[in-house]
């Protein structure tokens, strides 16, 4: 008999080595999350998909899958923080959707689409963040990073190069670009590297794509995200 | 009947889009015109709005004038709306944040192109510019938010029906932009 977990009541199976989160992908159960895909090591860092588990909180994608765990993940109260959590990474950055190639696309504006999220609460940073456009294909706006580490993550463990890392603490936290110049020319990135395609917001974008699909017809324009991402995450779902 | 809600509007710091979008409710607008009256709008071309139900903010902050019209339709109105993204959160305005204000002053008055007898304007009738551009919620307390940029036709029919109906406010998805 196979091992089972509990979300909202209901029970699902689940393999040993499985997070809370893999669990719930596989039986079609939407947990929210921005800095999880299946694809790479976890990395714990949204917290989006902060879960309550047999009374305390947890990150679904780090946390084990063990027997006998009681999992809430809708409720008013986990609702209510994940809308928090995610309007602290728009007043953290610099999101200006209305002049943003990847509005209707971006992941962020899709979990709050789903959070029903219609303001950012808290008083805005304004904090000065670069673009760096040197590079002719691809483009860096750190406005938009939410340090999410997937473009590291990517660039490491499937195109094996590293061009990228998360520098600093806190405040001072940003992405660095492994060249000589701190710039995207300058290293070996390229076009069709995952690590170019990854980014959940607007951050990394490739140059002269972006308005191909017009505004009001893009992803999370037409579906929500908790559909797209089961649909794209849940490997049984392309057989 | 019931009295008509008394509805104030005004624009901030943003282009007026969001009033052009209100429009867009087109022939709806004569269902509306027999649930509420307009007090200071650009329909009414009031200079200061009185006791209203519904003030509907367009536009961040941006100078004195601004903070003032703000705080009048705060403690006139008893439900306050934020309208579209510069309200809600500087929208595209507040990407001068990034730069120092007397560095704009400088491009668009002294150092632009084309400009004859260059000079920063200085008249004491014109309100003093805020070193930043604040989303309206820095401000006062909001009660609503419409997303968009702007809200489109819809969003302002759909929350105008369910206030002028006595419910909660509700957008559906489909509503909801922050574009
Ligand atoms: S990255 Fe997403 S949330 Fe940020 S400005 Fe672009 S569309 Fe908006
Ligand atoms: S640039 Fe994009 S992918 Fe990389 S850390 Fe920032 S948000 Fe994540
Ligand atoms: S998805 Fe789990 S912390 Fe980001």
């Amino acid at each position: 008999m196979s091992k089972t977990i509990t979300i909202d009541g209901k029970e699902i199976p689940y393999e040993d080595g499985q997070t809370i989160m893999d669990a719930a992908i596989a039986a079609d159960i939407y947990i929210p999350h921005l800095c999880h895909d299946p694809d790479y090591e976890p990395h714990g860092s949204c917290k989006l998909c902060t879960v309550n588990v047999n009374g305390r909180n947890c990150s679904a994608c780090t946390f084990p899958a063990l027997e006998g765990q009681n999992i809430i993940n809708q409720s008013a109260d986990l609702e209510q923080d994940r809308k928090r959590i995610t309007q602290m990474l728009f007043v953290e950055g610099n999101h200006f959707c209305p002049s943003c190639e990847k509005t209707g696309d971006c992941q962020l504006q899709g979990v709050a689409y789903y959070l029903d999220m219609h303001d950012n609460h808290f008083p805005h940073f304004f904090a000065n963040r670069e673009m760096d456009a040197s590079h002719p294909d691809i483009l860096i706006d750190h406005n938009r990073c939410i340090f999410c580490n997937l473009c590291v993550r990517a660039s490491q463990e499937k195109d094996h190069k590293n061009v990228f890392a998360i520098s600093g603490r806190g405040m001072n936290k940003h992405l660095i670009v492994n060249s000589i110049t701190g710039k995207l020319k300058d290293s070996n990135i390229h076009i069709n590297d995952h690590a170019a395609h990854i980014c959940p917001t607007g951050a990394i974008l490739i140059k002269r794509t972006g308005y191909k699909v017009p505004i009001g017809e893009r992803t999370y324009d037409k579906q929500k995200i908790d559909a797209v991402a089961l649909a794209k995450e849940n490997k049984h779902h392309g057989r | 009947m019931a009295a008509k809600l008394r509805v104030a509007t005004t624009s901030l710091a943003g282009c007026f889009g969001c009033h052009m979008s209100f429009l867009d409710i087109d022939e709806r607008m004569i269902e509306l015109a027999q649930h509420v009256e307009f007090d200071r709008s650009p329909i009414t071309d009031i200079e200061h709005c009185g006791p209203c139900d519904i003030g509907l903010i367009e536009g961040g902050v941006c100078n004195s004038e601004n903070v003032h019209t703000l705080r009048e339709f705060r403690k006139n109105c008893k439900v306050l709306v934020a309208v579209g993204a510069c309200a809600i959160n500087g929208g595209l305005p507040a990407m001068r944040n990034h730069f120092k204000l007397e560095d704009c002053l400088n491009e668009s008055y002294i150092d632009g192109m084309g400009l004859e007898n260059a000079q920063i304007p200085s008249d004491p009738e014109l309100p003093l510019l805020l070193d930043n551009v604040h989303p309206i919620h820095e401000i006062v307390k909001v009660d609503y938010y419409m997303p968009g940029c702007p809200p489109s036709g819809d969003v302002f029919w759909s929350f105008l029906s369910d206030i002028i109906a006595g419910r909660e406010p509700s957008l559906p998805y489909e509503l909801v932009h922050f574009d």
